[in-house]
Formats: structure tokens, sequence, C-alpha cells
């Protein structure tokens, strides 16, 4: 079995997001993390290889930057990794398009994928994937259980979970709470040195969706601190009733 | 003729929700600003709020109706909209960008070949263009984006469009539909207790560190029960198992905009702010004045969380009797 896992190298969640002068994303001075969903999606690539056995691919598109990311799934016990490579703007479509060629190159039947990359919030790629691919495909899903070729699942939804039920092939989109990843182990660091990523050059076709800018959000003016102690709270009360007009 | 719009409205229980009618809001801009017609979309088992579509605009819903499609089915979902979307001749289709939105819409934009932008805040009209702002860094920054292919499936963001009532005749057409796809499909929903969600509350009341173990969390319950609040959580608490994954707000958790967010012994991590900093009002308690979460605060109050909770709650409770 061929477990196929797509991850994205992304700004640390503690970054701070500048612009630059021609109002693009300011790349100097961010630190890049493995997108925290994919790690979920690593561990339970790891957990279906343990269960079933096979060989595990974590594939990234985009620029040389991205084999930091591809290393770490390797550390953490990823078989194989494999760079799609390129170097400019590709929009999700484009992407799922060239996740979408490689995987069945692969022959995977399960895929996984983090729910949503925190850089640029689309949550779609996953998606766009399966429907390219003609594959089943659950997303922001929280417990995974795979017998044969049945496929149970929970997804959250607002106020609750939904169980889904599918077959192979499937594309999993993974939330927290699916599972705990494991850290890298010395040996496991060591032992990913030695593995090649493969490098395969891709050709972008035309993007669907355009950025045209990026702004930064209004700045909020600091507001009144009230007090230090529950005194305070009468006056709170009455700025929610008559200010802010809440209760 | 003019170019047409599909608003998909969700149900949950056969009820259409609250998110549904902020989407028919952003057709109304679109109505407004480009000429376009709109009409709505809803697949159930027989809805039973219509009447909450009364006057909001809306003039012609179509209503598609199987006993086996009022839990979601994607897979089933996806074939009836594609194939309503292609006979009505649609340029663009909206859902709100809930757990369902998004997860069905990238569906359909595959389908369509249609580009797909989720999460939208605000749409700008020049020259005939389109010109879509969503958040991106979870609202750390701002993308503005254009799709540039014929058809386009936006989701729009809760708790940003406001709903505004329009004088308005609503038609509503039910189509009997038969043997769905149902390859993928929810066969049952485990609510949480009756609680509200984060995503969807109007008021937040999020707890932190500050409040010192798992247990404590009640003052926040309390103060949310008497506001009619969720009750959110930072990733500290979620992560040290305080709080389940469901109510974290920030970068890896949820983005929100409620009316009024609470924060309760938060100290206000970038990736905190980054999820909540859109909130209309935001109230901070934290005894530690330099705290980053006084930065983003309309109102702050500098003070112990365990004196002031109790003392809020109860006037609020006062209030509201």
């Amino acid at each position: 079995m061929k477990i196929a896992v797509c991850i994205n190298y992304v700004p640390d969640t503690a970054s701070k997001i500048k612009l630059t002068d021609d109002n693009r994303i300011d790349e100097n001075g961010l630190s890049y993390v493995i997108n925290p969903f994919d790690e979920f999606a690593i561990e339970e690539a790891l957990k279906t290889k343990e269960k079933f056995g096979g060989e595990i691919f974590a594939i990234s598109a985009g620029n040389d930057a991205k084999k930091e990311g591809i290393k770490k799934a390797l550390a953490m016990g990823v078989d194989n990794g494999i760079l799609l490579k390129y170097d400019g703007y590709m929009d999700p479509f484009n992407i799922a398009d060239n996740l979408a060629a490689q995987i069945k190159t692969l022959g995977s039947n399960i895929v996984f994928f983090g729910r949503q990359s925190v850089d640029y919030d689309n949550g779609i790629t996953g998606l766009l994937t399966a429907e390219l691919l003609n594959y089943n495909c659950i997303s922001i899903v929280t417990k995974l259980d795979i017998q044969g070729n049945e496929v149970t699942a929970e997804r959250e939804i607002e106020g609750g979970k939904e169980v889904v039920k599918s077959t192979l092939p499937i594309v999993i989109t993974t939330q927290k709470g699916l599972n705990e990843p494991r850290y890298a182990t010395l040996k496991g660091i060591m032992a990913s040195k030695k593995k090649v990523i493969e490098e395969i050059n891709i050709t972008s076709v035309s993007n669907l969706v355009e950025n045209v800018s990026y702004k930064l959000p209004k700045v909020k003016n600091p507001g009144r601190i009230l007090g230090s102690d529950a005194s305070a709270v009468n006056e709170l009360v009455k700025l929610l009733r008559d200010e802010a007009k809440i209760i | 003729m003019n170019s047409k719009i599909l608003v998909i409205l969700e149900q949950r229980e056969n009820k259409i929700k609250k998110s549904s009618l902020e989407t028919i809001e952003a057709a109304k801009l679109f109505a407004s600003r480009l000429n376009y017609n709109f009409e709505a979309l809803v697949i159930g088992n027989g809805i039973e709020n219509l009447d909450i579509l009364q006057n909001t605009g809306l003039s012609t819903l179509t209503e598609y109706k199987n006993s086996d499609l009022e839990l979601y089915s994607p897979s089933a979902y996806k074939k009836i909209i594609v194939e309503h979307f292609n006979k009505l001749s649609g340029e663009i289709i909206l859902f709100a960008n809930t757990s369902f939105g998004k997860d069905l819409a990238p569906r359909i934009a595959a389908s369509l070949k249609a580009g797909c932008i989720t999460d939208c805040t605000n749409f700008d009209f020049s020259d005939g263009n389109i010109i879509c702002s969503k958040p991106i860094f979870a609202g750390k920054a701002i993308s503005e984006l254009k799709v540039n292919s014929p058809l386009k499936v936006f989701t729009i963001r809760t708790n940003v469009f406001k709903i505004v009532p329009a004088e308005c005749k609503l038609d509503i057409i039910t189509e009997h539909f038969e043997a769905p796809d149902l390859t993928t499909k929810v066969i049952e929903i485990n609510k949480q207790d009756s609680k509200l969600d984060v995503a969807e509350a109007d008021i937040i009341i999020s707890g932190g560190r500050g409040l010192k173990s798992p247990e404590n969390f009640a003052l926040v319950e309390k103060l949310a029960q008497a506001f009619g609040a969720a009750v959110g959580a930072s990733r500290a608490v979620v992560d040290a198992g305080w709080r389940p994954h469901s109510e974290q707000v920030g970068q890896t958790g949820k983005t929100v905009s409620p009316s009024l967010y609470i924060a309760c012994g938060i100290s206000g991590a970038i990736q905190h702010l980054a999820g909540m900093s859109s909130s209309k009002y935001i109230v901070a308690i934290n005894k530690d004045a330099d705290a980053p979460i006084f930065s983003v605060a309309d109102y702050g109050i500098t003070g112990d969380v365990f004196e002031i909770l109790p003392v809020l709650t109860e006037q609020i409770n006062k209030l509201k009797q």
C-alpha cells in the first residue's frame, strides 16, 4: 500500500506579518514550520502504515524551501519525499492539479492532507485534489477508522461531530484532535539524512484565482482600562449596555 | 439576460441556519452592484422553518427533498447542486463559510472548473470586476483576490454580513429527488451537550491559563450562561487538555468575529489575537496590565478573574431578569 501525505511549509503561527513597499507579504525574518495541521496528517499516515504496512510518500509543492518541511516529515518516519518544484505563484486549483497527477502516478489510494494551511487559510486543496482524482473525501477529520475498503470518520462541525461513512480510495483532511503527532527521534533524524528527496519540475496551468494586493487589518486604538478590581464591573456593564449596545 | 447567483442554504435538522440568511445578504450586494439575479437552493427532508426566508429579499427557492438527504452527503449534494446550477446557467455560487460550506464549495468548484475563494469578508466592484477580500494568516493580513474563471464559488464568513429585511414574495419549488449518490454520507450527528459553538456565537466568553485549573472554567461557563454565549479557550489550555479543541480560538483553532468577545485570564499570544481581533467589541480581564490582549481590547480590567467574573456574572443575571 502506498500512502500519500501532502504537506506545506509555512510561517510559524507566532510570526508577525508585514508587507513590502509594493504590498506583498514580506518574507524576510519569518521562521517556517511544517503547517501545524499537516503534522496530524503525517502522524495519521504513520499510524495507517503501522496498521496496514506499506510505504509513505510526503509530497510538497513549491520552491526549494519546502524541502525543509519534507525533511521534517522524513525525520518523523515518512519513507519518501517528493518536491513538485516551481518558483512562481500557483493557486490552490493549480497545486491540486499537480498533486493529483503525482498521486495518480504513485497509485496511492489513501491520501492525507492537513485541513488547511495556516498561511493562506484556503482549506480547499485537499478537497480539490480528491475531486480531480475522483476519490472520495472526508474533511476536518478528528477520528478515523479504516477496515478493508470501508472508511468511518468523525468530522468536526459547529456544535458537534458528524459520523461519516465512505470507501477507498479516499482523501482525508486532518483536524487537531485526531492524534498526537510524534516528535522526530534522533534515530529518525539520522535516518532521514540518508533519504533522497525526489525533485520533479512541474508546469503551471493558468491560475483561476489571482491575488491583486495585500492589506494589513486596521489597527485598533488602544481601549480604556476601567479599573483593577471588581469595582470596575459597574462601568463595564454600563458601557456594554449604552455604548456597545450588546446587553 | 442578467447573470445568476445561486445561494446554497444550509439546514440542520431540517431548519435553515441563520448564517444562510447572511449569505443571502451577500447575494443582495451582487444584485445591487452588478444587476445579478439570485435564487436559493436547499437540500433536506422537508424544511420546517421556511418562514424565516420571508422578507429577506429572496424570491425563488428550490427545495430538494429526499428522506436520505436530511443528513449531509457530499456525493449526493454535489450532484444536485451542479445539475441545478447548470440548468440555471448560473455564474456564481455562494455558501456560508461553515463546516458544510467549506466542505462542499471546493467539490463543486472542481466539478465546474470554477475559481473558489473561501471565508470572504467583503466584495468590491470596479469596472465590472469582483474583488474579494479574505483574511489570511488568521487575520494578520488581508488578501484581495480576483477570480479569472467565468464560474465562481465563494464562501462567506459568518457574522460579517448584516441581515436587512426586504419586502419580497417568496416562491418555493419542491423537487423530490430520487436515488441520490450516497457514496460518502453522514450517518449520524453527535451533538455536544446543546452547547453553542464559538464559530456561530454572537457572544464568546474565552478563558486561558489565568484560570489556573480546568475546574475554574466553571466561572467562565457561568458567565457564558448569563450572556447566552459560547465558551472559548486559548491554545494553551486546549493543549493542556483542560478544554476540547472545538473551543479553541486562534490560528490553529477557529477564527471568530462575534459582537462581543470577553477574554478572561488570556494574555493574548499573537496566534490568539489573530483569531479574535476582528470581534466587534473586545473586553479583556487579566491581572497583568502588560498583557498583549489589552492592545486589542475596547474595555479592560487589569484585575483578578476570580474576583471579577462572579461579580460580572451576577450583574448580567440581574439585568436579564
